[in-house]
């Protein structure tokens, strides 16, 4: 088995652990390439059946392009698709335009699937973090429980070994399933080239206004998602950028880099 | 930066060692060294250094979390990638302090080879001691010993050898046999990726060049097959058998075994989404969906191997455990066992020895407790029978955690289980029915006056099981009611002459008790069996024999004090138990598990013979009585699709 063969196969495994254990659980997408590897992981374990929903938290500050997309991979795909907006938070003005991105952040993504939440009572959430995408996300398990109030416990996580994972859970509780999280950023674009994936075209390079060519390697919200300079046209010019770049991937990406221990704020608080 | 493919196979590293002696900071000074952290990452940490008010710490770089930062320690296990010229790496860095096992564990269990790594000023320490031995138990075989802080001993070659020579004499007898012995300074950047003139009697590999002679964990490909199912699915007509190939490989058109029901079915079709040809075969490590040529009785939970060099089955489990969690391990405490995808209830029945994981110590006189990191060798007993190997045979199938409410408690290491040992095949075939004869069972009603029933009589060994079955049976025979009673010894000397007393052995003796009864009951008897039958299980499986063909059933729990049976010893087995001289026997060194609903109770201490056997008679006449409401005749509808 190569590399690529053995994550794939841990993945696929969790997946279905995930679906035994747990008969009310959703699978947050956000179009972008970790999501859609997700989506294609599911499709593998369940034989071409998603035997669950897919969850987008839209936050109105999506791009165009990853909406049109969303539409065009519901069909393709025959997902049963949940669409939700914070609009209690949007009303109440809470926007890139006067706040700071840590509260946006939390109020349009986590308060936004607390919402839903409590609405459908899942207790479960397939995600598709990586330990390599942030430090705090290094420290996660594969079945990471979360209280009522979402809060991650990072002081006290339950060991998790041998394939065992946690996989009951009180009323209210649930947990975060990751099956991506032994893959690298070049992995996903590895097993997107091997598998010939779908993606949305933003992460490819375009012409800039100033003529230079650019590309979104990490896909957010479009007040803060940065692109990054790139000729990559090609998903094998984009591994072969990533084998020699020097930025890492959440560069862009401005709630991370918000103040020290942003990302560790935000993700005990609920966030992804 | 290297040029090594990055889709190439990642060897798995845990740095592992007592708290404070430097393990996140050697992986950080790795990764510097190695040119591996990403712009920016070096100021982010100097910035958060400066937060908190201390010197460079190559450690931020994995002690991410806030609180880890401030009390400069490590409480996660994180994982990190990083590459070389010559291939990948995962490092798992571990947390040293004792309090935080749980964690190193989670991080050790996944890793190909480890580093472990010691403090040259403060020495051999608790968690060195600790993490030594838990690296053997969890089978991890290749290992180099850093020792760190070099710098602080003035870079002395004698002390560096004589820690060399007492650590090598701790980790010899727990089989760990380190590569190298490093002398290294993780903070100032000896012998991490290059040698060190501070160090030159120093004539080995540094830490990077040892990583680098390690090998990748071996193909699993030749051993037996494993496949464990973890589902089924039926989105569609299909019917898909879901799992992964833990050890072996697997074919279209394979014959398999599914355990422990041990079923058999020919491997159909290896389902595929998105692939472009057909799968017809699939090695060990894949996860994989299948269906089958007859449609067996497959679920969650069975392990399928070849028709030969199958696991072994039974009830008993000896394994060797660690335990992680706040509340102690208890004997005769009741747990969920989980191995593979196998989930049972398990109760500990015997703790033969209970070792410190630190000093090696072996408590002499159990306490029936085993303590948060404490080690130790014990049997556990499952309420239906699972499927397993030896570790040393199939790693996957060969271990498995006990549950401690929704966490796992601790983790445990199978051997000593015999393969091929006798077993039945419960079924065989599918196509064998059940042959109707053409006198009915209302025929037999009408002619005996009575219809066949099935008392069965539990208890301990000396209870008064024997005496009062044979009262019955001679009471109903002077009524004119055929009847028969079924003795536990009489059994052995004939129909389960080949079994022992072992569990496996017990729960097969009452098996065969239980079709002879059903058999006799069927020809118009009224069976009364005395046997122990010290197993709730057991009893109930008899109890789901008897009644799915359609025959009256009523458990009877002889309840006789054990201290009353011991002083009555009729056959002086009790004096032998308590001498040594049985092993296993029934209350002395062997569980009795009282039943939890039984259809009559006999407190024989309490009643007169006389009084026994007026209750007895009168269960005994109401449900073989000819208008008896007996429950139909059931076909499971479960058992076979």
């Amino acid at each position: 088995m190569t590399h690529l063969d053995k994550l794939e196969s841990q993945s696929i495994y969790i997946f279905r652990e995930a679906y035994h254990s747990f008969k009310n659980l959703a699978m947050p997408w956000s179009m972008g390439k970790d999501s859609n590897v997700l989506i294609w992981l599911a499709k593998k374990a369940f034989c071409g059946k998603i035997p669950f929903p897919v969850l987008h938290i839209d936050t109105t500050y999506e791009f165009p392009e990853m909406l049109e997309y969303r539409d065009w991979a519901t069909k393709h795909y025959d997902l049963n698709l949940i669409v939700k907006i914070n609009e209690e938070a949007r009303a109440r003005g809470v926007g890139y335009e006067t706040h700071d991105p840590v509260t946006v952040t939390h109020e349009l993504k986590t308060v936004a699937l607390q919402q839903v939440m409590a609405q459908h009572k899942w207790d479960a959430l397939i995600t598709g973090i990586r330990r390599d995408e942030d430090s705090t996300r290094a420290k996660e398990r594969y079945f990471s429980p979360r209280n009522a109030e979402f809060e991650w416990d990072y002081k006290d996580q339950p060991p998790e070994f041998w394939n065992q994972f946690t996989t009951s859970v009180k009323p209210g509780e649930h947990v975060r399933v990751q099956p991506l999280l032994d893959w690298t950023e070049i992995d996903i674009w590895y097993y997107i080239q091997r598998e010939q994936i779908p993606i949305p075209q933003m992460y490819y390079a375009r012409p800039g206004k100033d003529g230079k060519m650019y590309r979104y390697r990490s896909l957010g919200c479009w007040p803060i998602t940065k692109t990054v300079e790139s000729n990559a046209t090609t998903i094998e010019a984009i591994i072969e950028e990533l084998k020699t770049t020097r930025t890492s991937e959440r560069a862009g990406r401005a709630q991370d880099h918000h103040e020290r221990n942003a990302m560790q704020k935000l993700r005990a608080k609920g966030f992804m | 930066m290297s040029t090594t493919a990055p889709e190439s196979q990642r060897l798995k590293i845990v740095i592992v060692g007592h708290v404070d002696h430097g393990k996140s900071t050697l992986i950080g000074r790795l990764f510097y060294d190695t040119n591996s952290l990403p712009d920016g990452k070096v100021e982010a940490i100097q910035k958060a250094c400066e937060a908190e008010g201390m010197e460079f710490e190559y450690a931020f770089l994995l002690d991410a979390l806030l609180e880890e930062q401030e009390q400069n320690i490590t409480i996660d296990t994180t994982q990190i990638q990083f590459r070389t010229a010559q291939r990948n790496y995962v490092i798992i860095d571990a947390p040293g302090h004792k309090e935080f096992l749980k964690n190193m564990i989670t991080g050790a269990a996944s890793a190909d080879a480890a580093i472990l790594l010691i403090d040259a000023h403060e020495g051999v320490q608790e968690q060195s001691r600790r993490h030594g031995y838990l690296l053997s138990l969890l089978g991890v075989k290749q290992v180099i010993v850093a020792v760190n802080k070099m710098d602080l001993i003035k870079f002395d070659e004698e002390k560096f050898h004589a820690l060399q020579k007492e650590y090598t004499a701790f980790l010899k007898p727990l089989g760990v046999t380190p590569s190298h012995f490093i002398p290294i300074s993780a903070k100032h950047g000896h012998n991490i990726t290059k040698a060190s003139a501070q160090l030159a009697w120093y004539k080995g590999p540094s830490i990077l060049d040892a990583l680098e002679s390690f090998s990748l964990p071996p193909s699993q490909d030749d051993l037996p097959l494993r496949f464990l199912v973890q589902d089924v699915y039926r989105f569609d007509e299909r019917r898909i058998i879901a799992g992964r190939i833990e050890a072996g490989k697997l074919k279209v058109g394979d014959e398999l075994v599914f355990w422990p029901d041990r079923k058999r079915s020919k491997v159909k079709s290896i389902e595929a989404w998105s692939a472009k040809e057909p799968v017809t075969s699939v090695t060990a490590g894949q996860s994989v969906a299948i269906t089958l040529t007859e449609q067996i009785f497959a679920e969650r939970g069975q392990i399928a191997s070849h028709v030969d060099n199958g696991p072994v089955e039974d009830r008993e489990v000896t394994a060797r455990i660690f335990w992680l969690h706040d509340e102690p391990l208890r004997h005769y405490g009741n747990y969920t066992l989980k191995l593979g995808t196998q989930s049972v209830e398990a109760s500990l029945v015997t703790i033969n020895n209970v070792i410190d994981s630190s000093t090696l110590t072996t408590s002499k006189e159990p306490s029936g407790l085993v303590a948060k990191n404490e080690v130790a060798e014990v049997v556990l007993r499952t309420r239906k029978p699972i499927a397993f190997d030896n570790r040393d045979v199939v790693t996957e199938t060969g271990r498995f955690v006990l549950m401690q409410g929704s966490r796992i408690g601790g983790g445990g290491i199978i051997h000593g289980a015999e393969y091929n040992a006798k077993t039945p095949d419960i079924i065989k075939s599918e196509n064998i029915y059940w042959s109707e004869g053409e006198v009915t069972r209302e025929d037999r009603i009408t002619h005996f006056n009575h219809r066949g029933a099935v008392i069965w009589l539990t208890g301990l060994s000396g209870s008064g099981k024997s005496t009062l079955a044979k009262a019955l049976e001679t009471t109903l025979f002077v009524r004119g009611i055929g009847a028969y009673v079924l003795d536990g010894d009489n059994l052995r000397h004939g129909i389960a002459s080949d079994l022992g007393f072992s569990a496996a052995d017990r729960t097969e003796n009452i098996r065969r008790a239980a079709h002879a009864a059903r058999l006799l009951a069927d020809a118009g008897l009224v069976v009364i069996t005395a046997l122990i039958s010290p197993f709730v299980e057991d009893r109930n499986k008899a109890r789901e024999i008897i009644t799915e063909a359609g025959i009256p059933f009523a458990e009877v729990y002889v309840n006789t004090p054990l201290e009353v049976c011991e002083e009555r010893d009729p056959k002086k087995l009790y004096a032998k138990a308590r001498a040594g001289e049985i092993k296993g026997f029934t209350g002395i060194d062997a569980p009795y598990e009282p039943p939890v609903k039984s259809e009559l109770e006999l407190p024989t201490d309490k009643l007169t013979k006389e009084e026994c056997l007026t209750r007895l008679l009168h269960v005994a006449q109401e449900i073989s009585s000819a208008d008896y409401p007996a429950k139909e005749e059931e076909k499971s509808p479960g058992a076979s699709i």
